[in-house]
């Protein structure tokens, strides 16, 4: 396969993958915003956030998919911004987006694994 | 004034879109770096979450709710552009997309003062 | 005393600037008249480009007010109801002198985009070297392709196009638009090497949906609602592998 070939391969990929990672955030993000609302009531507390996703299976492995979803969908969008506004090379482009989208996931799973085996401290 | 060529709500569309895109992008980290601490105990989220209690605060993240909202919806509109068959109803789309993210933003204030 | 239109007119080619003349507004006048009059009465070195002058040669397209536009069917008391024109070249495109763009780039990118029709040789439906090819008119496939095929390759779309004007290499709206009407024709056998050359990072997914071509278009076709057919094709040769 030559070059040009594989290049819009890759394109037909992300493109894919940013509107399949879409599908899903367009579901997560209603009940994201659902929890917001409902969570500030009468005002929020790290009690109540830990008091939700501690120990919840269901709450767990939703915030699972949601984070990484985001860290699929926003490095793609990210990259295009990029490519399109500003003068960096396509493949340094590629490469700190492929890490932002690691740091993304793995930040974000760290906060709702810490969230869901909280053990206090004090 | 948008250049003339780009005045028209498709075009306007995009641009909320593009700039939320990258606000939300940008907000990520920092939302889950501030999650992470409550793996530090309680009280260290409780810090994060006291210093959000000013009224400046507030308004900011209204704004990200909007933004979320806005581009939720105008996500969600672009999907259909992309995927399903062409409507021309696009315009009321663009439009409910607007009122719908104001609305949540609104919904955000009122329940958190 | 006959009422003057205010008409600001570009020239020069990159470097340049705009220069100032009265015409005189006349009933059903077009922007083309404008134009004609400020060459044949008022400076004979005014390059600009038109041929048929009713809208279907695609050859007089320029920016008129910062939108762009064919100038024969925009009827000035429409577009500058001040009676105040601002005339440039189309946008995304090399001047080559005052309103006359070099369309070199515009073409290229219809070859590149696949745009010239494959006889699907030895089908049935070929139409070359056996009977002609038997297309159903209200089959979808053929009515996906009508369309799409009504363009006049004015490059308005081009110009209303920002992706075209962030992205050197993007196809643009016309040239992919092209693409789609010759992926729904059945006749036709390039679908497989079609697909991979408008599937690129200057192809149909650069497209963001903003619409300037659709709302540009002064044959009222829709380039974004083709690209998004295209990349509905695109993505799902690339899931199952088959064109």
């Amino acid at each position: 396969m030559n070059a040009g070939a594989s290049k819009s391969r890759a394109e037909t990929g992300l493109w894919l993958a940013q509107r399949l990672a879409a599908g899903v955030l367009a579901v997560a993000v209603v009940v994201h915003l659902g929890v917001i609302i409902t969570a500030i009531q009468g005002g929020l507390s790290a009690a109540e956030i830990i008091g939700r996703l501690r120990g919840n299976t269901a709450w767990f492995a939703f915030y699972l998919v949601f984070a990484a979803a985001a860290a699929i969908h926003a490095p793609i969008g990210l990259r295009t911004i990029l490519g399109e506004m500003t003068p960096l090379p396509p493949r340094l482009i590629g490469l700190l987006m492929a890490g932002f989208g690691l740091l993304l996931a793995l930040m974000g799973w760290q906060a709702i694994y810490g969230l869901y085996a909280f053990r206090p401290l004090e | 004034m948008m250049k003339g060529h780009r005045d028209h709500p498709a075009y306007w569309a995009f641009a909320v879109h593009r700039l939320s895109g990258l606000v939300l992008a940008l907000f990520l980290p920092v939302h889950f770096y501030f999650l992470g601490r409550a793996i530090k105990g309680a009280a260290a989220l409780d810090g994060v979450i006291a210093w959000t209690d000013n009224p400046l605060a507030k308004v900011a993240e209204a704004g990200l709710v909007i933004l979320l909202t806005a581009h939720l919806t105008g996500g969600v509109r672009l999907l259909a552009v992309e995927f399903l068959p062409w409507r021309d109803w696009q315009k009321t789309l663009i439009v409910l997309t607007g009122g719908l993210s104001l609305g949540a933003g609104l919904l955000f204030l009122i329940n958190a003062v | 005393m006959t009422a003057m239109l205010e008409v600001s007119v570009w020239r020069g080619r990159e470097e340049g600037a705009f220069v100032s003349y009265a015409v005189p507004a006349r009933r059903s006048q077009t922007v083309l008249d404008v134009i004609t009059h400020i060459q044949r009465r008022l400076d004979a070195s005014l390059s600009y480009r038109f041929a048929c002058r009713v809208g279907m040669c695609g050859s007089c397209a320029m920016t008129v007010n910062g939108k762009p536009q064919w100038t024969c069917r925009a009827p000035v008391s429409e577009v500058a109801p001040s009676g105040k024109l601002t005339i440039q070249p189309l946008r995304n495109l090399k001047v080559i002198k005052d309103l006359s763009v070099d369309m070199t780039t515009f073409f290229d990118k219809w070859a590149r985009a696949g745009g010239a029709f494959k006889p699907a040789l030895g089908r049935p439906t070929a139409g070359v070297g056996g009977d002609f090819a038997a297309v159903k008119p209200a089959s979808r496939a053929r009515r996906a392709a009508d369309a799409a095929i009504e363009c006049i390759g004015c490059g308005v779309c081009y110009a209303a196009c920002d992706v075209a004007a962030w992205n050197r290499d993007y196809l643009g709206p016309a040239a992919l638009n092209r693409a789609w009407s010759l992926v729904n024709d059945v006749r036709d056998g390039a679908r497989r090497e079609r697909l991979a050359a408008i599937a690129g990072d200057a192809g149909c997914y650069a497209c963001h949906s903003q619409q300037g071509c659709t709302e540009h278009c002064p044959k009222h076709l829709n380039p974004t609602a083709s690209i998004a057919g295209l990349k509905r094709a695109s993505a799902w040769a690339w899931l199952t592998g088959k064109p």
